[in-house]
């Protein structure tokens, strides 16, 4: 992972020098916009962010800034795909099947069920994993964090469609058009396998519509509550009614004969509408333009969107033809964004939390199943939403129980003198045999021999902090920063607690995490 | 908000005054309440089941609860067999079951029914006080305490607002571990940004409920009969101790997750109403045990109950209203309200004929001597206390 670590560092150092080749000297130096907005932009737009990038960025203008963070977004993931993508739905199944068979045939005979995998659970784990690494890897977290933003708006959960391929492959929609447009990104999700299995799709037939995604579609995905009748869910339900996926393979199908060919009325429109009826007249109606820039300006901007901003906002995505990248300038250019009042003015979301401090702390983590462990019991699992609605994010990110909790991961981190101890630990011991824990095949159980031993593992990294008088156990990332930098890097406002900047560097950086200012972005 | 306090300012003043004589009479001493959330929508028809209507089976052809399979309460209701360890509950007429619970107007959506229901506002309206937190605003709570709720599950609308301490926690030893960590916050600034408020409030909320908990829980006895399922369970398990520890919480919650059954519902949600049966059965023996069975109401509640008619998935899809359990030493058991007719359904619902907000007025009367009627006009009399 070191190695992986460096090599990204160097190619993202690569590409910095040839971003300020291609613009030499167009920018003057009273238009830099300095390391306090340049510290705000990036955290609002990558994980971490990184000192090195915030200097990068502090002598631009910020308009250039913005621009070159929109300029050639990402389309493919830097991470390979993990090995299995291709298999098909049939084949998932069976072999599942095979495996739980195996499962039962071994408890019956009391015999330890070594070396049998169930291959819905441990493909979900690495795509998980998968995506965490992209995260940490990706010379472009911006398209990470819109990823991760559309995601959270058309919501699938592994939990209910039990076949990672399909999410893997939504996931890379949702990378392709994370900065693309909304409106190919809407129609291919109504297409979508994963999507189809999550809201009921594959179920809905002209016979009996199921009404899960066309309520969705409507609620959450594009007009919002009170915008809509129970009528028009009924007319949406009918119209998306055949489309599905073909049992075998588990790639989108339209079944002709399934679908309902009769006459709608649908938001006061009448016709033989299909599926791309129902999407062409809500790209029409403002209210879908509204719900998506409300959402963004949670996200990306504030706790509390401007009414009047959200509909200047929202006009110039409806005009521009739903086009991402322009919106996101225009949010990103907004007064509200640029309002220094509005820095720190967000929560952190777990991802952020935990990519974000392994980023800046540059902790090898050759294993993520340790991370997501961590994400899970801060309430947010990379492709487990509680449910459709996505994470309410925010403020409830935020209750007594995730508090401690993220000062105690804070604290592991801070503190990790070894790279077992980042794998598992902490929530192995608290969290065996909880509710919504579910238990790592990878990660023995507690009075588990291999526990003992894996306790027993000796210091390999020594990067504690705590006692940190030393600049080298900084790690690469941080190193050689003065004090009152690395307070400026790591945090968006003054500290709560107070944090002493005489101490040595590696305190300094252990009490700005702990501060509660930590906690905001 | 202030046009409704605004209507209701009179009889606001008729809480305070009742709240104050009732928590000082010892005659009624305070019942914690323990709300038990399904989350999803459980599906109502399936649960008590209207076995002897033949509408039942033609809007139920696959999906349907055989005739010999429901435990039989009356000529008309009964129980989905896997509600029987509850039985005892109800023999001992412990338990009520509250038929018909919904609202006018309803919403079918998840996130704002559930809303609609934690707040008890009228479908119309939008509310951010949870309807505990709204019964005891004015009311004199148990001073000394530092938590007056406490949420084992994610969703602590029902109890979060300014009148009460509510605390989130999975974990009752980590929780406090943790806690020692926390400096306090009293009198630091937000500088008017409202992340950083929440933030500090969190905090502060932290480390008063934990002084008041660790005292409490310290040398308090762990429960007599151990619970079955490992979530669900594991959140009775806290709550029992909670309740052993005489920690003066006004409510707790837990929930269990899953009845959203768009599809092949019956193994769902008999495996649910399995374990919610099971444990909840668990957790009166223990109060019992621990002679608190008459200090503690249960109440089950979730966002809608389902469709009347199966969809093609064997599943059903969100519907409106649905029976809740109402179990305690102080519960009068037995059926209450009417059970809605399958014969008169409107857009393929059924009609409600108890309104969620008349049992959240009966809660708060006879868990807290507290008088609310939430807004409702004409609200119904239920007699679910003895």
């Amino acid at each position: 992972m070191s190695v992986l670590l460096d090599r990204r560092r160097f190619l993202g150092s690569a590409a910095t020098a040839a971003a300020f080749l291609s613009i030499p000297r167009l920018v003057r130096a009273d238009q830099a916009m300095g390391f306090d907005e340049a510290r705000h932009l990036l955290s609002r737009t990558s994980f971490g962010p990184v000192p090195q990038d915030v200097q990068t960025l502090s002598s631009l203008d910020y308009g250039a800034a913005v621009d070159r963070l929109l300029a050639n977004p990402r389309r493919v993931a830097l991470t390979p795909a993990p090995g299995w993508v291709n298999e098909g739905l049939k084949h998932v199944r069976e072999e599942q099947r095979e495996a739980v068979e195996k499962l039962q045939a071994a408890r019956a005979e009391k015999k330890p069920p070594t070396g049998i995998v169930r291959p819905i659970e441990e493909q979900g784990r690495e795509l998980r994993n998968w995506w965490v690494e992209e995260m940490l890897v990706t010379d472009q977290p911006f398209v990470e964090r819109m990823t991760l933003f559309w995601h959270n708006h058309f919501t699938s959960s592994l939990q209910k469609v039990r076949f990672a391929p399909a999410l893997y492959f939504q996931n890379a929609l949702f990378r392709r058009e994370a900065l693309g447009n909304f409106a190919t990104l809407l129609k291919a999700v109504a297409r979508d396998p994963a999507m189809l299995i999550y809201l009921d799709g594959v179920r809905s037939v002209a016979r009996q519509p199921n009404e899960n995604f066309g309520r969705e579609l409507l609620e959450l995905f594009t007009l919002g509550e009170g915008h809509y009748s129970e009528a028009d869910i009924k007319a949406a339900a009918r119209a998306f009614t055949g489309w599905s996926i073909d049992p075998n393979s588990g790639a989108f199908a339209d079944h002709v004969q399934q679908h309902d060919g009769g006459e709608k009325t649908f938001l006061g429109q009448t016709g033989r509408f299909g599926g791309d009826d129902i999407i062409a007249i809500l790209l029409r109606n403002p209210h879908t333009a509204e719900t998506i820039v409300r959402k963004l300006w949670l996200e990306f901007v504030s706790l509390k969107p401007d009414p009047e901003e959200v509909k200047r906002l929202a006009a110039v995505f409806r005009t521009g033809g739903y086009e991402i990248k322009p919106l996101m300038r225009a949010m990103l250019m907004s007064p509200a964004f640029r309002d220094p009042a509005n820095r720190g003015g967000l929560i952190k979301s777990p991802v952020d939390l935990i990519v974000g401090s392994v980023r800046v702390l540059g902790l090898p983590v050759p294993e993520k199943t340790g991370l997501v462990r961590m994400m899970q019991g801060l309430g947010q699992v990379p492709f487990d939403p509680p449910n459709v609605k996505g994470w309410a994010g925010g403020e409830s990110w935020i209750s007594t129980y995730t508090l401690l909790l993220r000062q105690q991961f804070l604290r592991r981190m801070v503190e990790a003198t070894t790279v077992s101890s980042m794998d598992g630990g902490m929530m192995m011991n608290a969290g065996a045999g909880r509710p919504n824990r579910r238990a790592d095949r990878k990660q023995p159980a507690p009075g588990d021999p291999a526990m003992v031993q894996q306790a027993e593992q000796k210091p390999i990294e020594g990067r504690s902090l705590r006692s940190a008088g030393s600049e080298a156990k900084l790690g690469p990332v941080l190193a050689g920063i003065d004090q009152q930098m690395l307070l400026r890097t790591l945090l968006p406002r003054a500290p709560i607690d107070g944090v002493d900047v005489t101490s040595s560097p590696g305190t300094v950086v252990a009490s700005a995490m702990f501060d509660s200012a930590y906690q905001l972005k | 908000m202030d046009r409704r306090n605004f209507l209701l300012g009179a009889s606001a003043l008729s809480v305070a005054l009742a709240s104050r004589t009732a928590f000082a009479d010892p005659s009624t001493p305070p019942r914690v309440l323990l709300l038990v959330e399904l989350k999803g929508g459980n599906d109502g028809l399936n649960t008590l089941i209207p076995y002897g209507d033949p509408k039942y089976r033609e809007l139920r052809p696959a999906i349907g609860v055989p005739r010999e399979k429901v435990i039989q309460l009356d000529e008309k209701v009964g129980l989905n067999q896997k509600l029987e360890p509850l039985m005892e509950s109800w023999k001992a007429r412990d338990l009520a079951i509250v038929q018909g619970v919904g609202y006018p107007y309803p919403n079918r959506s998840h996130f704002r029914s559930i809303e609609i229901w934690d707040t008890a506002s009228a479908s119309s309206q939008t509310l951010s006080v949870g309807w505990v937190a709204q019964a005891f605003k004015g009311a004199t709570l148990t001073k000394g305490a530092g938590v007056d709720s406490i949420v084992i599950d994610t969703n602590a609308l029902p109890v979060t607002g300014p009148e009460l301490r509510t605390i989130v926690m999975q974990d009752a030893e980590n929780f406090l571990r943790a806690a020692q960590s926390v400096k306090d916050t009293s009198g630091m600034q937000d500088g008017g940004n409202p992340a950083l408020r929440h933030l500090l409030d969190v905090r502060h909320e932290v480390n008063a409920a934990a002084s008041s908990l660790r005292a409490k829980l310290h040398d308090s006895a762990a429960p007599a009969y151990a619970y079955q399922d490992p979530a669900f369970g594991r959140q009775l398990d806290l709550a029992t101790r909670i309740l052993m520890a005489r920690v003066p919480v006004v409510a707790i919650k837990v929930a269990l997750n899953g009845f959203d059954t768009h599809a092949n519902q019956v193994p769902t949600q008999e495996r649910l109403l399995g374990i919610l049966a099971s444990d909840l059965a668990v957790l009166r023996k223990n109060l019992i045990a621990a002679d608190l069975w008459k200090n503690v109401t249960v109440l089950t509640y979730s966002e809608f109950g389902r469709r009347a008619r199966q969809n093609a998935s064997g599943g059903t899809d969100h519907g409106t209203a649905a029976p809740h359990l109402v179990m305690g030493g102080g519960v009068r058991g037995g059926l209450h309200g009417v059970y809605p007719s399958l014969g008169d359904l409107q857009d393929g619902d059924m009609r409600y004929s108890v309104d969620f907000r008349t049992v959240f007025s009966t809660m708060a009367q006879g868990c807290w001597g507290l008088r609310n009627d939430f807004g409702v006009r004409q609200p119904q009399r239920l007699e679910l206390f003895s």
